[in-house]
């Protein structure tokens, strides 16, 4: 009776229900709302993004598996590299040439994931640090925003819209001006610096019910994947609540002090990438802290900071930079904030 | 209701106890062979004290245990002593320990010498003690501590719980123990209660075995109707089905809200946790005399034909075991002692229960199962199910570097292997494996650093001694050369003189 084709392994000996892919695939679900009402309210240059960087991302993945000699079937198909192009996609303006996702996909897959050690090892998030070196590489096609397609006289169609994309025309009639408005983060940041109150500036039709016109129906739609997100337990509350807590805290006492150049905070909340921002970017596990304070702490500075840079620094959102920034204190955070071993002395 | 606490982490998991929990507790058949172990339990090895070709009766001691932390050997069965040699033992790697193998001769005949004791009450403290320890009692939940040293404590007890938890999946045979000898719990209780002194004693039962609460329950009824006012201080206590609940820390937590001091003991919060079964086997040795030679088993999962509940001779082979429980349905399958979670997969069949074998589970063969380990994607999933509130992650970067320090600072040693981490990990790493590996490996590297502290004194000690020596024998030189000096000098200051006088 002897069995000889027992392995040698240690229990538990019920497998793990859970996979990468199918975390990364749930994240990209939650996305769907989101995604779905942008191209609703912004035409089909969002949709020609996604696709794009995520063709782009999964041909930099799988050159840099065969480079680094990394099982292909397994990374290819994790999700993971999809999962950073359409952040990424989301994070650019619908209607830019066809060459800037693919290169923010070289940036994001070779450079910020690859080259860093691949899935797990990365310092910075990928979508993130190649949202960031386009913006200050292309600062041009990186600030033209869509106005929303009910402002405009005349909207592209999806074959305008991939012409655009790939031979960066437009039809004879249309103006690039025409289909573009500025954002209200930035019109806001131009208008304050040419010393107009908020109360003026808000008449501007850039302003919707709450927000940005348009935008803010975006980002409830990406709220509402990422309180799925929650629900599901793919990830936790700390880093989104606590991110929103420090946007709408700071913005308040802001408020408070001059309310003549600040807006209110549920501006800020459901303006720019907050709440992307707060539910896809900043709860990315890899480049997140990992125990419950350290979390909050992370996504408190990352609040702060958006704030920050919005306000004073020199770019209209600065949900990037402070995912980036917030990513280097990682190390520090974890260390310092493990929680209490069970039957440990406080 | 009993106010109740939680324990951080833990895991809702799915139970496969209806498999076996129907049937019936069934006597396994006596095997031709029974292999004892000398070490069944925590602590130094018993020492043989039969020889080969004695002659032994059914809970003769065979084994006794010379230190406090140690617990002696009985046959299970009458029969005649074969060898006394190393035999492959129940264990993850198939190591061979000590055992004495007895030839049964299937009279099955107890020690003449046993006799029942219609009143255990009259017993002291003291010698209630003894006799727990000289029927070879151990932790019956998987620990297999020796009892006896725990019922000792050096303050008061203020809480005795005793787990009827059983939070793995698939076993069953607590549960099977508090359906059917709930009456003998609850006098072993009463008799641990006469030790520990507690202010209460609680029963922790989780909420899916209702007819095991129901049945102790209604026990302490009839009891106290009967007149039996110490019962009183029982409660059957019902508390939610989340593993590892049964962990004694966790338990503790869970009932008292208390937690037990890092590398402390439960007694340090004034708590003694005990298993029923061991409870059960207190009121064995105590009213019949009879040392622990037997326990319930589970035999269960996908593969076995006949699921069932046995009471198993301690020493019977496992192969005996499947084979009254209808074989198994094909020759593809794995053998794991204990549960999924925390048990052990064994090597071969012919290896034989011990005393903390509480199921023997058959499982689809894992040599088919093959998992792609991913990279960690720092998801926390581990930290949020570890019930120590550990953070494997960490500890399993610093497992992979052997960083032995950083294993120290993030607490290692209070990983207690529930399994939790691994099988809520998306990157299906092998968590546990990991600190397994490096616990040995951590106590290898603690070894040969002592060692070689020890050698650096030595040498060190020698030097020393060596250069004593050197300086005193230069000394002694020195001064010879002195006195020689002094003396040739006197000599030449004397022949001097003379030559002057």
């Amino acid at each position: 009776m002897d069995n000889t084709n027992i392995p040698v392994s240690s229990s538990p000996f019920i497998p793990s229900s859970v996979s990468v892919a199918q975390i990364m695939r749930t994240v990209i679900y939650a996305l769907i709302p989101g995604i779905v009402i942008y191209i609703g309210l912004f035409g089909w240059g969002v949709m020609i993004n996604i696709v794009i960087a995520s063709v782009s991302a999964l041909v930099f993945e799988w050159l840099m598996l065969l480079l680094r000699n990394r099982p292909v079937r397994v990374f290819l198909f994790d999700g993971s590299a999809v999962l950073t192009a359409i952040l990424l996609a989301l994070a650019i303006p619908p209607a830019v040439p066809w060459w800037i996702p693919v290169v923010g996909c070289f940036f994001a897959i070779v450079v910020a994931k690859h080259l860093y050690g691949g899935l797990g090892y990365n310092t910075f998030n990928p979508a993130m640090a190649a949202y960031a070196i386009l913006l200050i590489s292309f600062p041009r096609e990186l600030s033209l925003w869509n106005a929303p397609l009910d402002q405009v006289k005349q909207s592209l169609g999806f074959i305008q819209s991939l012409q655009f994309s790939l031979f960066h025309t437009l039809p004879a009639t249309l103006q690039y001006d025409s289909i573009t408005s500025a954002t209200l983060l930035d019109h806001v940041r131009t208008e304050v610096g040419l010393g107009k109150t908020i109360d003026v500036i808000s008449r501007s039709p850039i302003f919707g019910y709450v927000s940005g016109a348009g935008y803010e129906w975006v980002n409830a739609g990406f709220l509402i994947g990422g309180l799925w997100l929650i629900y599901r337990k793919i990830i936790s509350w700390h880093i989104p609540v606590a991110m929103l807590v420090g946007i709408a805290l700071i913005s308040s006492i802001s408020l408070m002090f001059n309310p003549g150049i600040f807006t209110n905070p549920l501006v800020q909340l459901f303006g720019g990438a907050s709440i992307l921002g707060a539910f896809f970017i900043a709860t990315d596990p890899i480049t997140a802290s990992t125990t419950p304070l350290g979390r909050i702490i992370y996504g408190l500075g990352i609040g702060l900071i958006t704030f920050s840079i919005r306000s004073w620094g020199g770019y209209p959102d600065g949900v990037a930079f402070a995912v980036l920034l917030m990513g280097l204190t990682v190390p520090l955070l974890d260390h310092y904030t493990a929680p209490k071993v069970y039957g440990a002395r406080a | 209701m009993k106010k109740l606490w939680r324990f951080k982490g833990g895991l809702k998991l799915p139970g496969f106890k209806s498999l076996s929990n129907s049937r019936v507790v069934q006597q396994a058949p006596i095997p031709a062979r029974i292999i004892l172990p000398l070490r069944q339990h925590i602590g130094e090895a018993a020492e043989p004290v039969v020889a080969v070709g004695d002659k032994v009766y059914k809970g003769q001691m065979i084994a006794t245990a010379n230190t406090f932390i140690s617990a002696p050997v009985h046959a299970s069965s009458s029969g005649t002593v074969l060898d006394i040699n190393q035999y492959a033992i129940p264990h993850q790697s198939g190591v061979t320990e000590m055992c004495i193998v007895i030839e049964t001769d299937g009279a099955d005949e107890w020690d003449p010498k046993i006799q029942a004791n219609p009143n255990p009450e009259l017993l002291s403290a003291d010698e209630i003690r003894v006799r727990i320890r000289e029927a070879g009692i151990v932790g019956l939940g998987g620990a297999v501590f020796p009892s006896a040293a725990k019922l000792k404590p050096t303050r008061t007890i203020d809480t005795l719980i005793i787990n009827g938890i059983e939070c793995e999946p698939y076993i069953t045979c607590d549960d099977a123990l508090m359906r059917s000898q709930p009456e003998e719990i609850i006098h072993g209780i009463l008799m641990l209660r006469k030790l520990l002194q507690p202010l209460e004693c609680i029963i922790a039962i989780e909420d899916n075995k209702p007819e095991a609460i129901a049945a102790l329950q209604e026990t302490l009824v009839k009891l106290k109707t009967a007149g039996v006012g110490s019962v009183n201080t029982i409660r059957v206590v019902s508390v939610p089905t989340v593993f590892p609940t049964g962990g004694e820390k966790q338990l503790i937590k869970v009932l008292t809200g208390k937690e037990v001091p890092q590398h402390g003991l439960p007694y340090e919060v004034g708590t003694v946790c005990l298993n029923v079964g061991t409870t059960a086997a207190v009121y064995n040795a105590l009213y019949a005399g009879k040392p622990l030679v037997s326990r319930l088993m589970t035999v269960t999962g996908p593969q076995i034909k006949q699921p069932a509940i046995f009471e198993v001779l301690i020493g019977t082979p496992v192969e005996n075991i499947l084979a009254a429980a209808g074989g198994t349905v094909s020759d593809n399958y794995t053998l794991i002692m204990g549960g999924p979670m925390m048990g052990m997969s064994l090597r071969n069949a012919t290896v034989p229960v011990v005393k903390a074998s509480n199921c023997i589970l058959v499982e689809k063969s894992l040599a088919q199962s093959k998992t792609t380990t991913m990279p960690c994607i720092r998801c926390g999933a581990c930290a949020n199910a570890c019930p120590m509130n550990l953070l494997p992650q960490q500890l399993y970067w610093h497992a992979r570097s052997k960083a032995f320090d950083k294993l120290v600072h993030y607490n290692l040693a209070d990983c207690i292997e529930c399994g939790c981490c691994s099988i809520v990990c998306p990157s299906k790493i092998p968590l546990v494996h990991y600190f397994r590996f490096a616990k040995t490996e951590k106590y290898e590297h603690e070894v040969k650093a002592k060692f070689a502290d020890q050698s650096r004194i030595r040498t060190q000690v020698r030097e020393t001694r060596l250069e004593k020596i050197k300086l005193e024998q230069e000394a002694r030189k020195a001064r010879r050369k002195a006195e020689r000096l002094k003396k040739s000098a006197a000599n030449t200051n004397v022949s001097k003189q003379a030559s002057a006088g």
